[in-house]
């Protein structure tokens, strides 16, 4: 396997037209952006989003409400334009790019792979079709990419899928509608890597099935979350900053006001760090 | 109300599916983030809503203390041993508790049986339980009762 080559290159030396390959990616295009937008409208993602910025934006206006207890001064913000530009580069650093929604760092460090390799493999593939030339930087990122996605989306199914993991099923134990994303993402790899390596038919021709399962089931399958975690992960960001996150409690111990409360009287020499305590346990018993 | 999970939220980590007395908290097979898959056997405990680290998980409080248009959050934090509970009534009032779940450093209070001496005959035949008198200071004045204590029991609820 010479990861400076791709097939793709000699698949143009072997008769097929740049023009063909350009035809089926942008037609893969249009699927992705026509399925997203349908997803988008059908589970009203975006609906909700713009509801939930509206009604953190009540909850900011209604300003330091009538409170029975409880420091609520000062605790409100209208944020500044930096500090939306700060939430912005933080969900695109942190959210997006490092996958930080994730508290277990394995499944974290399986979807950094998965979601880079799909981004290299795709990226170098739409590069090199498209500008009808393949050089040894592209075809490595397509290669790097296709191997990252390969043990991204494979770690995922033998190590993480929920219904193998705790519920006993068997990891061949397929329902279509459910792992359709999870299977499209493992074939694409392999079969890939497969073509780079074994060459011939009919390795492109499961390249082609699988790169088609992928794309076109966008709106059975959880594909367009790529589209609308970014928005909720910005959404999080803005309501943390803002103060009105939801209306969940602020209270905290390290308030000298809430350490003198009668109900506190218990903590008073207590340390400020207590450890951990259900969480010295992963969750691994469901 | 049952539970119900802002999918936004989730990151599918599996802390409700453990702490649920009713396993009705599952991780979706396809979105891979947690749900209620039966509501009418929930009985709102509120494990699965304290013990979610993203605060992914919600209930609607019962309507004799909040009507429809309410809010009611609540935040475990185990590292500082509190819990605090915010209630928003649809009025716009707001009511903000802050309460301990432990006095001592988790883990640190709980007993090493295996350490202890067996129980003789005698203490076996006694009507007191295991670590009486001491642990409940039977050994230090008799029992302690508020009047005891110099305390009163004041009516009404006070924090």
């Amino acid at each position: 396997m010479d990861i400076t080559t791709t097939p793709i290159a000699a698949l143009a030396e072997n008769g097929i037209a740049w023009a063909d390959m350009q035809m089926y990616v942008s037609v893969m295009i249009g699927l992705v952006i026509v399925m997203t937008i349908a997803d988008l409208l059908h589970k009203k993602s975006a609906t909700y989003f713009f509801q939930a910025a509206d009604k953190a934006d009540e909850l900011l206006a209604a300003g330091e409400a009538e409170s029975s207890i409880g420091n609520e001064s000062g605790r409100l913000k209208q944020l500044s334009a930096g500090d939306k530009v700060n939430a912005l580069v933080g969900t695109v650093a942190i959210d997006v790019a490092t996958a930080g929604e994730f508290s277990n760092g394995p499944r974290r460090l399986v979807h950094i792979f998965t979601m880079w390799g799909f981004v290299l493999f795709v990226a170098a593939t739409a590069i090199i079709i498209y500008g009808e030339a393949e050089t040894a930087t592209l075809a490595t990122a397509w290669n790097i990419g296709a191997i990252m996605l390969l043990v991204g989306s494979w770690g995922y199914w033998f190590a993480f899928k929920v219904d193998c993991q705790s519920e006993g099923q068997s990891y061949f134990q397929i329902d279509l509608k459910k792992d359709i994303f999870s299977l499209g993402l493992m074939g694409t790899s392999l079969t890939a890597l497969g073509w780079e390596i074994y060459g011939g038919n009919t390795w492109f021709v499961l390249v082609l099935v699988s790169t088609t399962a992928l794309f076109g089931s966008v709106y059975w399958s959880k594909f367009s979350h790529m589209f609308f975690k970014p928005m909720a992960a910005y959404n999080k960001r803005i309501i943390e900053a803002n103060g009105t996150n939801e209306n969940l409690p602020h209270e905290t111990r390290d308030d000298e006001w809430q350490q003198n409360r009668h109900s506190m009287e218990l903590l008073k020499d207590a340390p400020m760090d207590m450890g951990l305590g259900i969480k010295r346990s992963k969750p691994e018993n469901y | 109300m049952p539970t119900f999970v802002y999918m936004t939220r989730c990151d599918g980590c599996g802390h409700c599916v453990d702490i649920c007395p009713s396993d009705i908290m599952h991780i979706d097979k396809k979105y891979r983030r947690a749900l209620n898959i039966e509501p009418n056997m929930c009985w709102e405990c509120y494990s699965c809503v304290k013990a979610c680290p993203h605060q992914a998980i919600d209930v609607r409080g019962y309507a004799d203390f909040a009507p429809l248009g309410h809010s009611v959050r609540v935040l475990r934090d185990e590292r500082k041993g509190t819990i605090a509970w915010r209630v928003k009534f649809r009025d716009g009032r707001v009511k903000n508790f802050l309460s301990p779940i432990t006095t001592k450093p988790w883990g640190s209070a709980i007993p090493d049986f295996r350490n202890e001496a067996e129980p003789t005959q005698a203490e076996r035949d006694s009507e007191l339980l295991s670590f009486e008198p001491e642990s409940i200071r039977l050994d230090d004045g008799g029992l302690h009762t508020l009047e005891s204590n110099g305390l009163k029991l004041k009516e009404g609820v006070y924090y």
